[in-house]
């Protein structure tokens, strides 16, 4: 239990042991839900309904909504404090992807196809072709999987410059159709169990490694001791 | 190496761990030779911080020889520095700013998740606390791994003690931040809840920023000893009706700026502290906060509040309608210890500043649990603990 991330939010102790006040909470649990329906009943009964809403500003990613028909799509923009070119450049060179992104093994690149080796679940690799859609310099690059790889999906980055001098504001967008089986359940847990963590903790490694040339970590040592 | 490690509440022990090494280019190694107990420790101690594994070591108010250094590091190896509690990268929005306890950066990416999700934002890291600050092994040890120790680290110039320079890691400056967050102005009255380690170096701070009258309040006739010496006038809310008296030692206006020094722990003799605890105890992420609400509750209209105190959940019966229809400020957070080390460094070496007063207890590295136990119990006589690793175990 210790070792697991989510025990962070516990405590390292026995779990309560109030069999009758579960009974009791229950209870108040109850009331407060009646009062919290009630509060919305009245609330949707109000006035100001809105039926007809317009686009808003926010990316489409960050809908309430998950899924763009057969797509699901995540997403996230990180501020590195490093010159549009110097991100661009970083991402561009293919090889340096594995160094920040968790699962990638590796990338290359032959006869302007990306061949990307994934750890998959159990062990397994996962095997990822890409070509290039787009590329522009110092804006955007995008992708689309091809026919040979295990997961169906497409993406892009985008590069602009962050307001007040803060360096480069970038986006990154993957969408993939979620596959069945055995790699659908890794794929849905490498990234809609934990919906936007996956992506954001391979942005937040390349921020860290942009910005102070190293990837954070407060191991003791270098190897498992 | 030896280390004091962290097994479960109430349970700390010094233990046999692996030496640590340089990881990557920016890393140094310390031996150390003075490290503290920080009163935040004792919310560690008391298992009401969350995120804590067995077997980590704790500690983050240290100083240490450097032995070893990575290609990137700017130290030099035999030099003599303090470490800011804080890990900060130097480089991001934050740090750039000199924000350097915002670091985005200094946390370990999986580490960052929790409180991504808990706060809103994640938080920077911290030696020798909870994982949710990184989990980085701290400095009640022999040695420790320093990260970007080419930005955190002060050298101490030689001749001064560890006693007068360790303080410069967490307490003095959090003390001096948790003072300038008050914006003190001539001739103010500022009251400081708690007359700890950095409730003392609070209304030290106070006083050299210029306020008239400073207010501590404390239970223990030598913590207030302490803060009377410092120049403080003290109340003892055991036998004191806090608010009232804050009232008319104030002329009736009421504090000008009232500084939290308390934090998550609070112990009052109200129903709002009896319920705080039981839910704190039953686990459900809830804070302690009887400081907190007393300060905002005295603090005069328009008053500034500042909260140099821990807090790490959430809070019920918050006075929200005295902080708005009042006017209050309020500043909080950990401190920015790195924007502070030159100028408090030169102000100890002038004499401006005290900081070796509340130092109560000098003990060896394996001494360390006795230590954690007295500073726990024994607030009264065990004002602060030093631990020396390089000394023998009597």
């Amino acid at each position: 239990m210790q070792t697991n991330p989510a025990s962070y939010l516990g405590r390292n102790r026995p779990e309560p042991r109030y069999s009758n006040d579960r009974l009791f909470w229950g209870a108040v649990l109850g009331v407060l839900a009646g009062g919290l329906g009630y509060a919305a009943l009245r609330t949707s009964q109000g006035r100001n309904s809105v039926t007809d809403r317009p686009p808003d500003s926010a990316p489409g990613r960050t809908a309430r909504r998950s899924r763009f028909g057969r797509y699901a799509v995540v997403g996230r923009t990180v501020t590195i404090a490093k010159p549009r070119s110097e991100v661009y450049a970083f991402w561009r060179d293919r090889s340096n992807l594995a160094s920040f992104m968790q699962n990638v093994r590796s990338v290359e690149e032959t006869g302007g196809l990306n061949h990307w080796t994934i750890e998959g679940p159990a062990g397994t690799e996962v095997y990822l072709e890409t070509r290039m859609v787009e590329d522009r310099p110092d804006e955007m690059i995008s992708w689309q999987s091809t026919d040979a790889s295990d997961i169906e999906t497409q993406g892009k980055v985008l590069f602009r410059d962050a307001p007040g001098d803060r360096g480069t504001e970038m986006e990154a967008i993957i969408a993939y159709v979620p596959p069945m089986g055995t790699l659908g359940r890794w794929v849905a847990k490498t990234f809609q169990a934990e919906p936007r963590m996956q992506g954001r903790r391979e942005l937040k490694r390349l921020k860290m490694l942009m910005e102070t040339g190293e990837i954070a970590t407060s191991a003791l040592r270098n190897s498992p001791s | 190496m030896r280390a004091l490690t962290w097994h479960g509440k109430h349970d700390v022990r010094v233990d046999t761990v692996p030496d640590p090494e340089i990881i990557n280019p920016r890393d140094a190694i310390l031996e150390v030779t003075s490290t503290a107990i920080c009163g935040s420790d004792l919310h560690l101690y008391d298992g009401v911080i969350p995120g804590m594994m067995s077997g980590d070591i704790l500690g983050h108010e240290f100083m240490g020889r450097v032995v070893e250094t990575g290609s990137k590091s700017t130290l030099k190896k035999g030099q003599r520095v303090v470490v800011p509690f804080t890990i900060s990268c130097g480089a991001c929005f934050f740090c750039q700013k000199q924000l350097y306890s915002a670091c985005d950066n200094s946390n370990p990416v999986p580490n960052q998740d929790v409180t991504e999700n808990l706060y809103g934002h994640a938080i920077s890291a911290l030696f020798g606390y909870s994982h949710l600050t990184g989990g980085y092994p701290g400095g009640q040890a022999e040695y420790v791994r320093v990260p970007f120790s080419d930005v955190g680290p002060i050298v101490i110039p030689d001749g001064m003690e560890d006693d007068e320079v360790l303080f410069l890691s967490d307490i003095l400056p959090t003390g001096w931040m948790a003072a300038e967050n008050a914006d003190i102005e001539e001739g103010d009255t500022v009251a400081v809840w708690g007359c700890g380690p950095v409730g003392l170096f609070a209304i030290q701070s106070a006083l050299a920023m210029g306020a008239a009258r400073v207010i501590a309040i404390d239970e223990y006739p030598n913590r207030l000893e302490l803060a009377r010496t410092l120049g403080a006038d003290v109340i003892d809310f055991k036998q004191t009706r806090v608010l009232d008296a804050l009232m008319d030692m104030s002329g009736g206006l009421g504090p000008d700026a009232v500084i939290d020094a308390v934090g998550m722990e609070a112990h009052g003799f109200g129903v709002d502290t009896m319920l705080d605890n039981v839910k704190q105890n039953i686990g459900m992420g809830a804070d302690s906060a009887h400081a907190l609400r007393e300060a905002i509750m005295a603090v005069r209209k328009a008053g500034r509040i500042s909260i140099p105190g821990v807090y790490g959940g959430f809070l019920d019966k918050f006075p929200l309608g005295a902080l708005m229809e009042k006017g209050v400020q309020v500043k909080t957070g950990q401190t920015h210890v790195q924007r502070y080390l030159d100028d408090l460094l030169r102000r100890i070496g002038d004499g401006e500043l005290d900081t070796t007063f509340l130092i109560s207890h000098r003990l060896p590295l394996e001494e360390a649990p006795k230590g954690y136990k007295n500073f726990r119990y024994n607030q009264d006589d065990w004002t602060k603990v030093v631990l020396k690793p390089g000394t023998a175990a009597n």
